[in-house]
């Protein structure tokens, strides 16, 4: 089964990082990325929402500037992973909530099963 | 993870919101920030423990107004309000009642918060020393570094200009629209001051101060966090992000200025860039031209040149027009005058500048950019005039030295004048250093 780990995080939190402090996260991130290396698909870093446009349906779609809604915590990423189990699948969860706790952040991670998945071939 | 991480980052990014909602409460910043205080107190006792509220902000707020309100309480006796321990299980009541209380008020509130430092009687400085203790919550002692000045003369600074907007009319009422437009416009202001006193320090040796400038974004983040839709706010934002993009390139080891033109550009922060342009764009989109849009697409046309030789002056030349019709200063025309030297050479540029002498008269980058013009066109014993006065006209020990390099490089080049060597340098404009 693949599954899609979504990161929420408070992005006041993200954006208080230092350079120094975001390049630290992103060194054992990638660490973690590489032990999960044969089960991990795509990945991506979302910008903050204040670089989010968002179109609402209506019979002249809307065009609003700033993310779909406005909450606590903002969709700042995503995980494609296959994963045997769920088990397994809230296991590589927890290895990529480490490095983010020891940053100071206050994440949930949201895992979500694939229904469909098309790798497609835009993007790097 | 040390329990300490996690909760000063949540009570930095929760400082303006719960401040600015007991400001309103309380309606006297001293009592507010008391209040926020005693707050941070029982939730660094509480959070370790019971985990961190969902909603830190709310949390600090209730527990701010109970603290204070008790102490009200306690000296006539009355009732106790229930004990903050009820308040950190993260039950959705009380969520729903905070939310309830503060989500409609609370753009407004950290607008204020922000805008009660940029009091007009302010000197600048004080304004920006005053949003980095308020808003940003720094101690004396942090912005006393940031200026490098003694820490009890920040202290005194900042006593100084919170008795002064203690005196003045903090306006409480929910803004109209008006009003909330101008309020925007003096935060964005500040904002603009504080990243640019981080930016080109106006003293000392040290010519870029990170840490204000970082200030300065996270700040207008959250101001565009508030205000998504303003297209001024985008373009300072995006502004700010582009031009501190460039930071790690702009100083070499030694200190010493790096001209735009000289930058390693892969040095450039392309993930702030990346951001920048897509606001900039954004910004556009609205087709309300102000004059941040406008420097973040001149700076953003800086950040799409892969090479120097790549870049657009004709385009940079344009948005400087328009720059010069939006906001007239002899700055602007001064900065344009560069592009102008690129497109239609520098005794056209030369000629544009002159008549800006005067009003210019104590402006180091005005003496910049005129040694480097009359260098140009090989006029040297005026540019060595020009540049000895841009030289005692330096704020900072790196843009002395940037001059004196010209300085040395004339006498050196003085039997060969106008090496073309010369006509890529000089630029002294702000997207330039």
């Amino acid at each position: 089964m693949q599954y899609a780990i979504l990161c929420y995080h408070d992005e006041a939190d993200v954006g208080a990082l230092t350079n120094e402090e975001d390049d630290a996260l992103m060194a054992e991130l990638a660490v973690v990325r590489q032990q999960l290396k044969h089960k991990l698909g795509p990945v991506a870093r979302l910008m903050p929402t204040t670089a989010a446009t968002t179109l609402r349906a209506g019979a002249e779609p809307l065009v609003i500037d700033g993310p779909f809604a406005e909450t606590k915590e903002q969709l700042l990423g995503f995980y494609v992973i296959d994963c045997a189990t769920l088990e397994e699948a809230i296991e590589a969860a927890r290895l990529l909530m480490k490095p983010r706790m020891a940053a100071g952040l206050m994440s949930a991670l949201e895992i979500r099963p694939i229904s469909v998945f098309h790798p497609g071939r835009g993007g790097t | 993870m040390s329990d300490l991480a996690w909760i000063d980052a949540a009570l930095t990014s929760a400082r303006p919101q719960a401040l600015g909602a007991l400001l309103r409460y309380f309606r006297d910043l001293d009592r507010a920030e008391e209040a926020f205080q005693e707050a941070c107190l029982r939730a660094l006792k509480h959070w370790p423990q019971n985990g961190p509220p969902r909603d830190p902000a709310a949390w600090l707020i209730l527990v701010g107004r109970n603290a204070a309100l008790d102490e009200v309480r306690r000296r006539s006796s009355e009732e106790p309000l229930p004990a903050d321990e009820l308040m950190s299980d993260q039950g959705d009541a009380e969520t729903a009642l905070a939310e309830r209380l503060d989500s409609s008020h609370y753009r407004d509130d950290v607008l204020r918060l922000l805008f009660i430092c940029c009091h007009p009687d302010l000197p600048a400085t004080q304004q920006i020393a005053l949003a980095l203790r308020i808003v940003s919550g720094l101690s004396v002692k942090e912005i006393a570094r940031a200026f490098l000045v003694s820490e009890s003369a920040m202290e005194q600074r900042i006593t100084r200009a919170k008795r002064r907007i203690a005196a003045a009319d903090v306006p409480y009422e929910t803004p109209g629209a008006v009003e909330r437009a101008e309020r925007l416009a003096a935060v964005a202001a500040m904002l603009y001051l504080l990243f640019n006193e981080g930016y080109s320090a106006s003293g000392g040796d040290a010519h870029i101060r990170v840490p204000l400038c970082e200030e300065a974004i996270r700040l207008a983040r959250l101001l565009l966090r508030l205000f998504p839709s303003e297209p001024e706010i985008m373009g300072l934002a995006a502004l700010l992000l582009l031009q501190h993009a460039r930071a790690p390139a702009r100083l070499d080891a030694e200190g010493d200025i790096v001209l735009l033109e000289d930058q390693n550009r892969g040095l450039w922060d392309r993930k702030m860039i990346a951001e920048g342009l897509v606001l900039v764009e954004k910004g556009l989109r609205h087709r309300r031209p102000g004059p941040y849009q406008v420097q973040a697409a001149i700076a953003a046309v800086h950040a799409r040149a892969a090479r120097p030789e790549d870049t657009d002056w004709v385009e940079i030349d344009q948005l400087y027009a328009v720059l010069e019709t939006l906001q007239p200063s002899p700055v602007v025309t001064l900065n344009r005058a560069v592009a102008v030297a690129k497109v239609r050479g520098p005794a056209v540029a030369l000629a544009m500048i002159e008549p800006l002498a005067e009003r210019l008269s104590g402006y180091f980058h005005f003496f910049g950019v005129k040694g480097a013009l009359l260098m140009q066109i090989g006029r040297i014993e005026e540019a060595r005039v020009a540049f000895d006065r841009a030289i005692a006209l330096a704020n900072t020990a790196a843009e002395a030295a940037h001059i004196r390099l010209h300085l040395d490089r004339l006498i050196k080049d003085s039997a060969a004048p106008g090496s073309p060597d010369l006509l890529r340098r000089g630029a002294g404009h702000q997207g330039a250093l």
